[in-house]
């Protein structure tokens, strides 16, 4: 008896054991190119080639980040990835905030002020959500054409908030849903207003969803590649296009510390959101995927 | 309560504004819903009847209105490099789709035995989510790079024959997007197994275990066909990505070798951007968005369906 309950104990301590080998080894797998990528970034590009990817710099260096952000070439330019990441930061704040605000308002009539047809509205605005943007490319560039914003910021702001309006819409719906309608329909036999009861009784009770939505929408937009590529020119262009004709650019030696580096910087505003609110980037991913 | 402070004095003149404001009241949530439904309206559904119209002409540099039949998606067919791109698709999204679930799911029940830092180790797991596709693209084109990367690093550590140069090679770089894809997308499967584990219900487990089920086994047969719903809209998500996938291939392979790793995404852009095929890239564009909605049909009935029941 004693020497069963041991061997047992022996038996379930190794298989722990096993267990959080096999849990750091998937750690490992999951950083090793996040470590690599900051390695080389501050690696000087003499030891480059001599070295291994894991092989720390013996003269670490930030000079690849000051090149990437100022002095890089992308394409034909060489002023580094800087104006680019600013490019990105004009595109985003004001499609997030403009796409999170309609949607807002969008949850809150589709759910609140239910009405004949409301369901089927919701249900068909959900499409965009789903369909490949390959299919409104081109119709999108003539249209853009015709507005007059091809190629500029504005354009890039439009498009995001038009493509984001149905995420949105999706997640404030769901979540007003939840909200009790009985405060609602106090308000609104008081004489409250369709503002007003979104003011005082919807919009203090939202701040988690905002927070989902705000995430959702910054780390869609700023990671956008293929609205960036279609409809921006070379002084319009967001990060991630930047980073690509930087990385594909073939003047003189490759330098894959710059690269790595403006990759790092490309990286890291959606990294410092995940790293701060975790939680509700979880969240937003979930959304819609998983009932409740 | 200030809500009600400004209409509960009904006074004599009021009425007539009342019912007035009544109506104003009635039609503003549609007011506000109109431009999003226009929007859709137009820049979805619309769009997409405009371009299968583009794809019905011969479109070349300018979209032209010259009606062509189905000519341009004869030959989509009859085009190599769409099929290349199409058997690339079915490859990289089978593979893709295969490896995130079973990584993911073990993971997660792996993650599930009161893990000590169970937050770092998920935290490490999903952040590669929170990532472009083109910082993904650069990262693994470094690491996969035969001369400098994990080919390099592993032949320095004396096996001088070790060979990691699917980068370059035509047969092998459909699967380097796989590796990457799967890098980035499999810790976000791990997190939806995880809230489903969670999700259910202990005495289930604890019944399962006073009849002497082994751990294996519960799961085997206890656990995981309970998980058969967040299996379904992984496999959903999954496969969205995939048909989807577009930066990852420009910033990995470019498409290369040649075209050996285009799918039909990067195959769409670039004639519809860069070869000057606007018929071809539409009817290209046609066939994703049937491919998405093959897929997305039975997804959305079942949402529907069980959202009305519950």
């Amino acid at each position: 008896m004693d020497n069963v309950i041991r061997r047992r104990t022996l038996g379930a301590r190794l298989g722990r054991a096993m267990l959080y080998a096999v849990l750091l080894l998937a750690a490992l797998f999951y950083l090793l190119p996040l470590a690599v990528m900051l390695i080389t970034s501050v690696k000087p590009l003499a030891e480059i080639t001599p070295g291994t990817l894991l092989s720390l710099p013996r003269e670490p260096t930030l000079v690849p980040w000051v090149k990437a952000w100022g002095e890089a070439c992308t394409g034909m330019r060489c002023e580094g990835i800087g104006v680019y990441f600013f490019n990105s930061i004009a595109i985003v704040v004001p499609a997030v905030l403009i796409s999170t605000a309609i949607g807002a308002l969008n949850g809150y009539a589709l759910t609140k002020w239910r009405f004949k047809g409301s369901e089927l509205l919701f249900a068909l605005m959900l499409f965009g959500c789903f369909i490949p943007f390959q299919v409104v490319l081109l119709p999108m560039a003539q249209t853009l054409g015709w507005l007059g914003l091809s190629s500029s910021r504005a354009g890039l702001i439009l498009v995001h908030v038009i493509f984001g309006i149905a995420f949105t819409t999706l997640f404030f719906r769901n979540f007003y849903v939840a909200v009790p309608t009985e405060l609602v329909s106090a308000a609104k036999l008081d004489g409250a207003g369709f503002f007003r009861i979104f003011w005082r009784i919807l919009l203090p009770v939202s701040a988690p969803i905002i927070v989902v939505s705000v995430i959702w929408q910054f780390t869609q937009i700023w990671n956008d590649f293929l609205f960036g590529v279609a409809f921006s020119a070379h002084n319009t262009q967001p990060v991630t296009v930047a980073l690509n004709n930087l990385v594909n650019t073939s003047t003189g030696a490759r330098e894959y510390n710059v690269d790595m580096a403006a990759a790092m910087i490309a990286a890291l505003p959606t990294l410092i959101v995940y790293v701060l609110a975790g939680k509700y980037f979880v969240r937003g991913l979930t959304a819609g995927s998983v009932k409740g | 309560m200030s809500l009600s402070s400004s209409a509960a004095r009904p006074t004599a003149g009021s009425t007539a504004r009342r019912s007035h404001s009544g109506l104003l009241q009635a039609w503003l949530p549609k007011l506000v819903l109109a431009p999003s439904a226009a929007i859709s309206l137009f820049f979805v559904y619309g769009f997409m009847l405009w371009t299968f119209v583009l794809s019905l002409t011969n479109s070349r540099m300018l979209p032209s209105y010259e009606f062509v039949g189905f000519a341009q998606y004869a030959r989509l067919m009859a085009n190599d490099r769409w099929w290349v791109a199409s058997t690339n698709l079915v490859v990289f999204g089978g593979l893709f789709v295969a490896i995130c679930l079973a990584l993911g799911l073990v993971l997660a029940i792996l993650l599930d035995q009161r893990i000590r830092q169970e937050g770092a180790l998920r935290t490490i797991y999903l952040y590669p989510m929170a990532l472009s596709f083109i910082v993904t693209g650069v990262v693994w084109k470094w690491l996969l790079n035969p001369g400098l990367g994990i080919q390099a690093m592993v032949r320095s550590w004396g096996f001088e024959n070790f060979r990691f140069d699917w980068l370059v090679d035509p047969d092998m770089a459909v699967y380097t997007l796989v590796i990457a894809a799967v890098w980035q997308a499999s810790g976000f499967v791990m997190a939806l197994f995880l809230a489903g584990l969670r999700g259910i219900d202990d005495s289930i487990l604890k019944a399962a275990q006073l009849d002497g089920a082994s751990l294996p086994r519960i799961y085997w047969r206890v656990v995981i066909p309970c998980l058969r719903p967040v299996v379904f809209s992984a496999v959903m998500i999954l496969s969205h990505i995939a048909i989807k996938s577009f930066d990852l291939v420009v910033a990995l392979t470019g498409g290369g070798p040649g075209y050996a790793s285009d799918l039909p995404a990067t195959f769409m852009y670039a004639h519809a951007f860069t070869r000057a095929q606007i018929g071809l890239g539409s009817a290209s564009a046609m066939l994703m968005l049937g491919g998405v909605l093959a897929i997305l049909i039975p997804y959305l009935y079942s949402e529907l369906r069980s959202r009305r029941h519950g």
